[in-house]
């Protein structure tokens, strides 16, 4: 390290190819000018080293106390979290590679109440903790919060449309996240640099008239240069001056790191992803490297005590967004390969480390490893990742060759499926509508089937015994004609008060000036809706209904083909249903004029959408979970995986541009009979459906006994990893009602 | 022309190179007691299917096919009986580049021309043959399959004759095929031939057997547990005694 310090102490830049980057803040043109293409195999990859053997020991203790403890090992009553609101915590500081921690000891959850007080009280009291009496006064009596605001504004109709349920999970009651600050700029830039452009920034914005949008800019790049200044405060506590840029890697990790960290400690958000990093860090390692100051082993420890660090972010939820995201999820998700705009891969030696991971600390479900698939990365890449998907159940995929025609070659996954260009783009985390109760208040004249009252406008209800395609098509876009524009409506509220009450100032600092906004919208139900369609359309559907008329029950007569099989009739209803309300919501106008879009992603929110939800007329009963985003519903899809995967792919991404999420399960034969072929087997699979264009897999390979027995010994299984829709859990940390959703779910195991 | 088809398994790992299409035809001549899909074996039953409707579906797996070297495989039942919609079925198949195999016990295998005839069609839109052979002794086949074995035996050679390729498959059952006389006699046999790219053997198993219970018929490998993994590997030895081209 010695060296490294004096070879580049005068120029921290020193070695890198020069390029505009120099000039601008372009971290995209940095790393296309200086990355090193790795197509080789695994076998340079180095194991733990004793200090990191020694930190996971630790983590894997405290994980075993917090699991004792109910769930929280210790969550801070009164100091309420900012940048720099904590001194140093350390997990061991003789071994971390890199340091900082969300307050000043691991594992202790801070305080956030700028979301919403009462949601900090109950986050609190769920776990048994109360939090400091001046605390609740200050953010009852005299600090508003978001979630007070966005209650403020909201009308009867919206509240009663989010009872019902037919809009559920909407970032009222939680940080809505989602958004990534560059923080690889920290490393790249250094902070003061940072600074001084934010400063250029402010003095161009509006032209002299104070206009509402000119003011909000101003306040928010005047708080954004503020929160770097704390920022560089951050550094300071753990013993570092991060105002220059890094000059080894290991001060890249770390100065990243603190731009990461410092997001965390500000925002409790539902997804604090990372973005795309490790082939941006690895120009760093290959310069140490080839500088003989750092060795393979030095370098997997720096990796695998970063990412030990991604694995211990937490945050304190309350019950019910636990109920709608289980498992404790983050999504500290990073993306890693892809492919550039000049055709090479973007695949690194560090896109292995990062990966490698999984061997040396066990499977974990945070970071949310996300590797950006396409046909054209190198085969050893391909097989490897299929290898460690096999092994670990604890990568998801995301077709690269469809997200980079929109978002070209420098863009990151927020959550689950979010593509978005990094520093440039940001989105408004909009939940979902449930369209399946939707199609039963087309049915019902606009009332809810389980609260029976009138949700919707009253319209006319169907009076008919049996459903008729045409008049249920046509009363359905009437109410998705009402439910789309309520919904924009719900998210232009929730947006507008959590710019105002809090603002993510320290991510919007690590991004462009010019940042295009999404309004992301969601849809839950989509199987659900397209079999019903389809058996309304091909089999025949008898009402059945309460003493009032109401419909709330239904017969089928026939049957009629179901979504997963590959078959048209059926898909074709899915996809135009994806269309429609696409196009329904883009005619509504947005907060800050951002740009419509939709994914089809639930999280493990299916099953309260499903418990929210009476019967259906597909069969389903009331209750019972809906698929997991995209996926067809458990036990309909009996062509076999190809043709579960084939008919997802034709839901159409430019159409559900913020993602559309598949999770796929197979037993580990079912893949085929050894090793190798399995492997083959898996990545062929891939290259298949993002040749279809498909978007996202969940890739889960295990088999269904082993679950079973984990419900029943959890203790043995601490690090048991699975992917459900968009983000990987542990699979003991979820609901029991949801461990047996998973189990039911279809296992592809025919041979 | 239209086919009986049973199922359609739209990712098979196991029978062929790659990601493959199943097709299971309906009806079979065996009675093998170890058979995991005895509801495939009557005749007539089954979906009619035409071979465009096949095609049409198996075209939109082609980048699936084509990322593992995969393709389709017939099985069954007993593809050869339907050996004239297979020919117009793989013919349109080798159109388009697909990868075709057939997966057979040759229970229906006769000289008769109007056979052969048919088989010598089909063999040239054939790329792989999945060959079972489930016992090298005619008696003992007779005993665990219904039939006697002479007719396979001669298949095999005729598919040597043609020089199509072979992968020959031998189901092990404990107490039926798991003998290490008649496995050598197997393997001597497998010798003699020089199409057979790959030996495999398929460790008998009980999944099949609850089909059994829902066809009211009594399962006549009642008690017969799965080989171990040493006699798998045993008989994985023995049959690879033999030079296997590649």
């Amino acid at each position: 390290m010695k060296v490294a310090e004096e070879v580049t102490q005068n120029n921290p830049w020193d070695g890198f190819r020069e390029g505009r980057w120099q000039k601008e803040i372009d971290v995209r043109d940095f790393i296309l000018k200086n990355f090193t293409l790795y197509d080789g195999n695994e076998e340079f990859l180095a194991g733990p080293t004793d200090a990191t053997k020694a930190l996971w020991d630790k983590v894997m203790d405290l994980t075993k106390k917090e699991r004792e403890n109910g769930g929280v090992y210790d969550l801070d009553t009164k100091i309420v979290s900012t940048i720099t609101s904590h001194g140093a915590g350390y997990l061991n500081k003789d071994h971390e590679k890199v340091v900082g921690v969300q307050t000043d000891e691991p594992f202790k959850r801070s305080l956030q109440p700028f979301g919403g007080i009462r949601m900090a009280v109950a986050a609190a009291e769920s776990y048994g903790y109360k939090l400091d009496d001046e605390v609740v006064k200050t953010f009852t009596d005299y600090r508003k919060t978001h979630n007070q605001g966005v209650f403020d504004a909201y009308t009867p109709e919206i509240r009663a449309a989010r009872k019902a349920g037919v809009v559920t999970g909407l970032p009222d009651a939680y940080g809505r996240g989602r958004i990534i600050g560059d923080y690889r700029r920290v490393a790249l830039y250094g902070v003061d640099h940072l600074i001084a452009e934010k400063k250029k920034e402010l003095d161009l914005i509006g032209n002299g008239t104070m206009i509402d949008d000119v003011i909000r800019d101003r306040e928010e790049t005047s708080e954004q240069i503020r929160a770097l200044q704390e920022l560089k405060q951050l550094g300071e506590a753990y013993g570092f001056d991060i105002s220059k840029p890094a000059t080894t890697a290991q001060e890249a990790f770390q100065w990243l790191y603190f731009g990461y960290l410092a997001a965390i400690k500000e925002q409790n958000g539902a997804a604090m992803s990372l973005g795309r990093v490790s082939t941006f860090l690895d120009i760093y390692v290959e310069r140490d490297i080839q500088n003989g100051v750092m060795t393979e082993e030095e370098a997997q420890e720096l990796v695998d005590h970063f990412v030990m660090k991604l694995r211990l972010v937490k945050f304190a939820r309350t019950p019910e967004y636990n109920e709608l995201f289980s498992g404790d999820p983050t999504w500290v998700t990073e993306s890693l390969a892809g492919i550039a705009e000049d055709g090479r891969p973007l695949v690194t030696k560090s896109s292995y480390r990062f990966l490698h991971t999984l061997d040396n600390l066990g499977p974990a479900p945070e970071p949310n490893l996300t590797v950006l698939w396409s046909t054209k990365l190198p085969d050893n890449y391909k097989k490897y990742c299929a290898n460690m998907s096999i092994k670990t159940s604890s990568i998801q995929y995301e077709n690269d060759d469809l997200m980079r025609e929109h978002y070209g070659d420098d863009y990151g996954i927020a959550c689950c499926v979010s593509a978005m260009r990094i520093g440039k783009q940001m989105q408004f985390f909009g939940a979902r509508a449930n369209l399946a109760k939707a199609l039963l208040y087309a049915i019902n004249g606009g009332v809810d089937e389980k609260l029976k009252i009138q949700v919707a406008p009253n319209y006319a209800p169907i009076t008919s015994e049996y459903l008729d395609y045409d008049e249920v098509m046509k009363k359905y876009d009437t109410i998705l004609d009402w439910l789309s524009g309520l919904y924009v409506n719900a998210l232009n509220i929730i947006h507008y008060m959590h710019d105002k009450y809090s603002y993510e100032r320290i991510e919007m600092a690590l991004h462009d000036r010019e940042v295009l906004r999404t309004m992301a919208c969601g849809i839950a139900g989509l199987s659900v809706v397209a079999d019903s369609l389809s058996a309304i359309k091909y089999a025949k559907v008898r009402t059945i209904r309460d003493e009032d008329g109401l419909v709330v029950d239904y017969e089928i007569e026939g049957d009629f083909p179901k979504y997963g099989n590959n078959d048209d009739r059926v898909d074709d209803i899915a996809a135009d249903l994806v269309k429609t309300f696409m196009n329904k919501i883009k005619k509504h106008h947005t907060y800050r004029n951002s740009v419509h879009t939709q994914s089809i992603l639930t999280i493990t929110s299916n099953v309260v959408y499903g418990k929210k939800t009476g019967n259906t007329p597909d069969g389903r009963k009331a209750g019972e979970p809906f698929a997991p985003g995209a996926n067809p519903l458990h036990g309909r899809d009996q062509n076999g995986s190809l043709a579960s995967l084939s008919s997802v792919a034709k839901m159409p991404y430019e159409y559900s541009l913020d993602g559309i999420s598949n999770t796929f399960s197979i037993v580990p034969k079912a893949l085929g009979k050894d090793e190798d072929t399995r492997k083959a087997n898996l990545a062929g699979m891939l290259d298949g459906y993002v040749t279809k264009r498909g978007h996202h897999l969940n890739v889960n390979v295990f088999d269904r006994e082993t679950l079973l027995d984990a419900m029943e010994h959890p203790e043995e299984y601490p690090q048991l990893t699975i992917r459900v829709s968009g983000y990987a859990v542990n699979f003991i940390k979820l609901t029991r009602e949801q461990q047996i959703d998973v189990i039911n779910r279809t296992f592809h195991e025919s041979m | 022309m239209k086919g009986r088809i049973h199922s359609i398994e739209t990712c098979g790992t196991v029978d062929g190179p790659g990601l493959r299409y199943v097709i299971f035809t309906q009806g079979c001549l065996l009675r093998c007691k170890f058979c995991h899909n005895p509801d495939t074996w009557k005749m007539g039953e089954g979906k009619e299917m035409s071979v465009q409707d096949l095609v049409k579906d198996i075209k939109d797996y082609l980048p699936f096919f084509q990322s593992t070297n995969g393709g389709v495989t017939v099985s069954g039942g007993e593809p050869l009986l339907q050996a004239e919609f297979l020919v117009e079925l793989f013919t349109e198949l080798k159109k388009i580049g697909v990868h075709t195999t057939i997966d057979s016990s040759a229970g229906c295998f006769s000289r008769s021309p109007r056979f052969m005839e048919n088989l010598d069609k089909l063999l040239e839109v054939t790329d792989l043959v999945l060959l079972d052979l489930k016992h090298i002794d005619p008696v003992e086949h007779k005993e665990l399959t219904g039939m006697s074995n002479e007719h396979i035996i001669d298949m095999a050679k005729y598919l040597d004759q043609k020089n199509v390729p072979v992968w020959v498959r031998h189901v092990l059952v404990p107490g039926g095929s798991d003998n290490d006389e008649y496995l050598q006699r197997l393997s001597d046999f497998i010798a003699t031939l020089n199409n057979v790219e790959k030996i495999e053997v398929l460790p008998y198993h009980k999944l099949g057997v609850y089909k059994w219970e829902n066809l009211g018929l009594s399962y006549p490998l009642e008690g017969v547990e799965p080989p171990t993994e040493d006699r798998v590997k045993n008989a994985e030895d023995i049959l690879n005694r033999v030079k296997v081209i590649s």
